[in-house]
């Protein structure tokens, strides 16, 4: 990988993200293996240094290092360092001097990772900061998409939720759009950024808008939901859990808008009866778990191409 | 303190004064303007440079008493000379705030002592800044604050802000707004727009603004108060302040170097020295401004100098503080970025800044204190924070380069900076 760092889709180009997920294929299979495990990061430290709390992110982490052997420690952090305590920097420059090679770093603040990647010899992944990106996400999306519908270009994929704080949604409409998918962003309007039209900076013409599920529904290939934050009520973004789930809940009847053969996709943790009623989640359109099985893949073949060698 | 300048291209537009002369100073004041040949004075040659008067920040923020690990009076003082002001203007959001005369009293006696530039103080609005009940105003006035602002805590109340209004016409104070509802603005950190929605940073609407400025405009015109608008960010205030002069209002507003160099992609890295409050807006902002500095809508330009110690501005995006140092910035910046015919420059630089805070008036004619900024139009320099006077390092310009630079500030007849090639 020829980047330092993995911050963000945004940076990355058609090619590169290809790169990722043909790697992440060759590798899946070690996942099966009786023994599963590999030398290729052996003498590789690679420290998940996560200020928010996070269980999927950080063990899939653990378990992609671990699978190729790399040391693999885990730094849980609280965020409230502000003006005394160490700050983001001293902790990420404490890393640096004990020689750690790869640092996956999770921040409730959008640009944590990059003030960190500015800062450090070694290498910077980005796993979730603020509202900005969560890059391996849209990755293992991705991976999970081409490995069910066998491409990403022409497809017609759905976002649905709360686009406005989602680095999901982000990641996902810049790998998407790059890769010739039309995505459609839909949440009720305070839910959508002021701006969101804007929200990818290259291939504008592959991102949509809608209010209405129904019309980003409509014959689509993949249906993204996105989880709710319980919080955003209290700031009327919407009134209720009941009138939200009214609206944007994903039922067995909306799911019938999209095609046939539609995959219903969850970045998990999913909250049941909310954004996603409890029978589809677990229906057989789901690839929910499918995701969970490509994010351990797609963060080998990421610490790989960093820490690694060449791609296949 | 007597000198005598001499050879400079002396400009006063409000005396119509544009010659290449000599300025005699004699005990603080300007004696005499013409030339003086073999004159018994400590001289300063201006030849080639822009003799003008004394250049006067009606917003900084000094940052004594109470965090001084960031700015003090003397440093703020020294760092406004370096950068051709001889005045500033202090804000009120010290720790404590400067909301009664002993405050006000110990800002005017420390600026004696210690601050190369002379510093006027502004008293908060309310006490403690926090939009409840009036300060003592009057008692303030006795002490010698120029103005009244809340500074980052806008009057939220539009009753209490009505009465500042009218209260403050007791004295022909000016009152100072930062225009923010912040209740539009909860949570933000930078312009909403297209850059905010990419980096998934909460943004400040500009609506925040053209919403309290709509309605401070409504609140000056039904009380006949001496409004000033500080740090005008947006298109849409441009137009409402534009659209109040037209009709007659007394009213006056002042922007920022950097609100009319910079728009929200400065942000683009997460850099916290791109970091202030009202925030970089857009491109369309920009011109607004640019617009009404031309039009003569906005009447001043002010730094909204801001300085904060580097361990707040190395927090995360979000966490950092809103503000950047600008006061050795302003001139160049201006001069580089704006072109302005000298007459204007000096009016939003000096005159309209005077007026706006109505201090006794200074210039280039007999009997004025001898407050003089002297200008090189031709200097190309580079901006280097690491050389600034100021305590903090928090300025986005650094490495910039400039044309036009302010090469001497004379307060009272004394040279307090001097930069000659």
């Amino acid at each position: 990988m020829k980047r330092k760092d993995l911050l963000g889709i945004q940076d990355l180009d058609r090619e590169e993200i290809l790169e990722i997920l043909d790697t992440a294929e060759t590798l899946q299979e070690i996942s099966t293996r009786p023994i599963k495990k590999v030398p290729t990061l052996r003498g590789k430290t690679i420290i998940n240094l996560f200020f928010e709390a996070s269980t999927r992110t950080r063990t899939s982490f653990e378990i992609a290092g671990k699978r190729l052997s790399a040391d693999v420690i885990n730094v849980t952090s609280s965020t409230s360092s502000v003006s005394k305590g160490e700050t983001l920097i001293d902790t990420a420059r404490t890393l640096d001097a004990m020689a750690a090679d790869c640092v996956v770093i999770r921040h409730s603040s959008s640009g944590a990772p990059h003030t960190i990647a500015r800062m450090t010899k070694a290498r910077v992944v980005n796993a979730g900061d603020g509202a900005h990106e969560h890059p391996t996400q849209a990755l293992l999306d991705a991976l999970t998409i081409r490995q069910r519908k066998g491409k990403l270009d022409g497809l017609k994929v759905a976002i649905v939720g709360d686009i406005t704080h989602s680095r999901v949604a982000r990641s996902n409409a810049h790998l998407l759009t790059k890769c010739g998918s039309h995505v459609w962003l839909c949440s009720a309007p305070t839910l959508m950024p002021l701006g969101g039209n804007d929200l990818v900076t290259t291939n504008r013409e592959f991102l949509h808008q809608t209010h209405s599920m129904e019309e980003a529904l409509n014959r689509a290939d993949v249906i993204m939901m996105l989880r709710v934050q319980f919080e955003r009520m209290d700031e009327s973004f919407f009134p209720s859990i009941r009138e939200y789930f009214r609206y944007y809940g994903l039922t067995r009847t909306k799911v019938e808008l999209a095609k046939p053969d539609a995959i219903i996709m969850h970045p998990g943790p999913i909250n049941r009866g909310v954004e996603i009623a409890t029978d589809v989640a677990d229906g057989p359109y789901s690839v929910i778990l499918d995701q969970v099985a490509a994010g351990v893949a797609v963060r080998m073949a990421i610490l790989f191409l960093m820490l690694g060698g060449q791609s296949s | 303190m007597n000198l005598l300048v001499k050879n400079g291209r002396v400009v006063d537009p409000a005396r119509k004064l544009d010659s290449v002369t000599d300025v005699l100073i004699v005990d603080g004041k300007i004696r005499s303007i013409g030339k003086l040949a073999n004159a018994d004075f400590p001289q300063l040659d201006a030849n080639g440079l822009i003799v003008a008067p004394g250049f006067f920040d009606i917003h900084v923020h000094l940052r004594e008493p109470g965090t001084e690990e960031a700015e003090t009076i003397a440093t703020g003082g020294a760092a406004a000379v370096a950068g051709g002001f001889v005045a500033v203007a202090a804000m009120p959001n010290t720790k404590p705030s400067n909301d009664n005369p002993s405050i006000t009293s110990y800002i005017i006696s420390e600026a004696r002592r210690s601050s190369p530039a002379l510093v006027f103080p502004i008293g908060a609005i309310t006490k403690k800044q926090k939009g409840e009940t009036l300060a003592e105003i009057g008692e303030m006035v006795e002490a010698g604050i120029i103005g009244i602002s809340d500074d980052g805590k806008p009057v939220m109340d539009g009753r209490l802000f009505r009465r500042a209004l009218e209260y403050a016409q007791l004295f022909d104070l000016p009152v100072i707004q930062h225009c923010e509802d912040l209740n539009l603005s909860q949570g933000g950190v930078m312009h909403e727009g297209a850059t905010s929605a990419r980096l998934g940073l909460k943004g400040i609407p500009a609506a925040a603004e053209d919403t309290m400025v709509s309605r401070d405009l409504i609140l000056a015109e039904v009380t006949g108060g001496k409004y000033h608008v500080a740090h005008l960010s947006t298109r849409r205030a441009v137009e409402m302040v534009r659209a109040a002069k037209a009709q007659g209002m007394r009213i006056s507003a002042e922007v920022t170097p950097h609100h009319f160099t910079l728009t929200d992609v400065a942000v683009s890295e997460y850099d916290t020295n791109a970091k202030m409050n009202p925030p970089l807006r857009s491109q369309d902002d920009v011109n607004a401004l640019r617009e009404g500095i031309q039009d003569g809508t906005i009447d001043a330009i002010a730094s909204d100098h801001a300085p904060h110690h580097i361990n707040l501005k190395m927090l995360e995006f979000d966490k950092a503080p809103f503000g950047i140092t600008g006061l050795e910035t302003a001139v160049g910046l201006t001069l580089t970025q704006l072109k302005l015919p000298l007459p204007r420059l000096i009016e939003m630089l000096s005159l309209n800044p005077q007026k706006i805070m109505r201090v006794r008036p200074w210039g280039i004619f007999e009997g004025s204190e001898a407050h003089l900024t002297i200008l090189d139009l031709g200097r190309q320099w580079k901006f280097d924070v690491n050389q600034s006077k100021s305590k903090s390092r928090n300025s986005p310009f650094h490495g910039w380069d400039m044309k036009g630079k302010a090469v001497g500030t004379i307060v009272s007849g004394k040279v307090v900076y001097e930069d000659r090639k």
